[in-house]
């Protein structure tokens, strides 16, 4: 799981083009939205393309992305209990 | 009764240290390539860490260019009517990487940022965002005389009194793919070239480059005046042996004559193959004419005519003309007229007539 954790901060950063941070600099446990990381809905639908590209993961339902997307540690779970 | 049309600032990222209007041109960044990369600005002084990260280098090149003019003039943004921009390629690098993510995905998975900037008009629509300019936005896209089809908008509605104030840019960014077709097709030069050599260089090509220069253009003059935009005039291709007669007609029709010019500036980029258009001008009916040049200084590129009119707005301001750009030894009696002429390839010709305020 630690890896897998680790494995998401990389891709965020590289992905959301957040390049004055590192993997150290985000907590599993923060929002990444709103008052966290600050990222926006645009970021949304970028981390639903990176669940179905590299986790074959598809959301059918955009509005699960809040709670799925509510920091690395749910995340993570969601990527565990769900991939293909 | 028409307006007169007033450049009362600019703002340029070139590969030369042109940000900061308090100089001009003191030191020469030297360089010997076949391509030049602009000397990128602090982005964090201009835009917000939060916005920059989804950005192209074009619009963080225009970003930082377009507010220094807005600072140097001192007007609050929301005194600007309309945005104009003209550019050859637009944000490239991300129209790139967008059509490679639709190749490589096999027309899957493909996000939302690179395809926002894959459209020409982002640079003048993320301007007009982060000003709160809701006023006309308009992008011109013709390539090596883009940046005049800018002007040409903003002149009109000036003159007009349909807007008072108008920023002008020009920008271009140099990519991979676009940088590397140019050089299989013969259009970069082979080897490199050093600053002082272009015009000696004796080879086809040219060396390849990226800039942002904006200006604000208004129907009033402002503190920080630079120019009046007398005229300007666009060709889509001119025969060689047309090129005279063209320059002295555009003249007359301004009231001018071959002698009233103060300085000529031109755009030659050392490609033997076209250099002959600047050469008629500069060794027959300019040749008693104080010419300078600025592609060894900035590249070229689509809207590298922008660096140019940027060049040529500095001279008149500060009433000097840089060693580094004299293209012959003649020195004016005086700096008030300056005709600048651009062409790439022999197509996209111009001529811009600027005065003194």
């Amino acid at each position: 799981m630690s890896a897998l954790k680790l494995e998401l901060k990389e891709k965020i950063i590289e992905q959301l083009n957040l390049e004055d941070l590192s993997v150290e600099e985000i907590s599993d446990s923060e929002p990444l939205f709103g008052e966290g990381l600050g990222l926006d809905s645009i970021d949304a639908l970028e981390l639903i393309v990176m669940l179905d590209k590299d986790y074959g993961i598809k959301l059918a339902d955009p509005k699960e992305g809040r709670k799925i997307f509510e920091s690395i540690d749910t995340m993570a779970a969601y990527i565990e209990a769900n991939k293909s | 009764m028409k307006k007169s049309v007033y450049i009362n600032s600019v703002g340029s990222v070139s590969p030369q240290n042109t940000l900061d209007n308090s100089v001009f041109l003191d030191e020469i960044v030297n360089y010997e390539d076949t391509t030049l990369a602009v000397i990128s600005p602090n982005y964090k002084e201009f835009i917000p860490p939060a916005a920059a990260r989804r950005m192209a280098k074009g619009i963080k090149m225009s970003t930082a260019s377009a507010k220094t003019a807005l600072s140097e003039a001192q007007i609050e943004e929301s005194a600007v009517d309309a945005i104009i921009v003209g550019t050859g390629l637009g944000c490239i690098g991300d129209s790139e990487k967008f059509i490679k993510d639709i190749i490589d995905n096999d027309e899957q998975y493909l996000t939302p940022t690179r395809f926002i900037q894959s459209s020409h008009n982002t640079v003048a629509g993320q301007i007009a965002l982060g000003m709160g300019c809701k006023g006309h936005n308009f992008t011109y896209v013709h390539s090596s005389s883009s940046f005049e089809s800018s002007l040409l908008d903003a002149k009109m509605q000036l003159e007009e009194n349909e807007a008072k104030h108008i920023l002008v840019g020009g920008v271009d960014e140099l990519v991979d793919h676009h940088e590397n077709t140019h050089r299989f097709i013969g259009h970069i030069k082979k080897t490199p070239v050093h600053t002082n050599a272009l015009l000696t260089s004796k080879s086809k090509g040219a060396v390849f480059s990226e800039g942002a220069n904006f200006f604000l253009l208004s129907n009033e003059k402002t503190n920080s005046v630079y120019s009046q935009l007398i005229a300007l005039k666009t060709f889509n291709t001119i025969a060689l042996e047309r090129i005279e007669s063209l320059a002295t007609d555009f003249l007359s029709e301004n009231n001018l004559s071959i002698k009233d010019i103060d300085l000529i500036v031109m755009g030659n980029n050392g490609d033997i193959e076209f250099d002959a258009y600047y050469d008629e001008l500069s060794n027959n009916i300019f040749k008693e004419t104080p010419q300078a040049y600025y592609k060894h200084l900035s590249g070229e590129f689509d809207t590298a005519s922008a660096f140019g009119f940027w060049l040529a707005n500095k001279i008149l301001k500060n009433q000097n003309i840089p060693k580094a750009v004299q293209m012959n030894s003649i020195q004016p009696e005086k700096l008030q007229t300056i005709l600048l002429y651009n062409q790439y390839r022999g197509e996209n010709q111009s001529f811009v007539l600027l005065k003194g305020c």
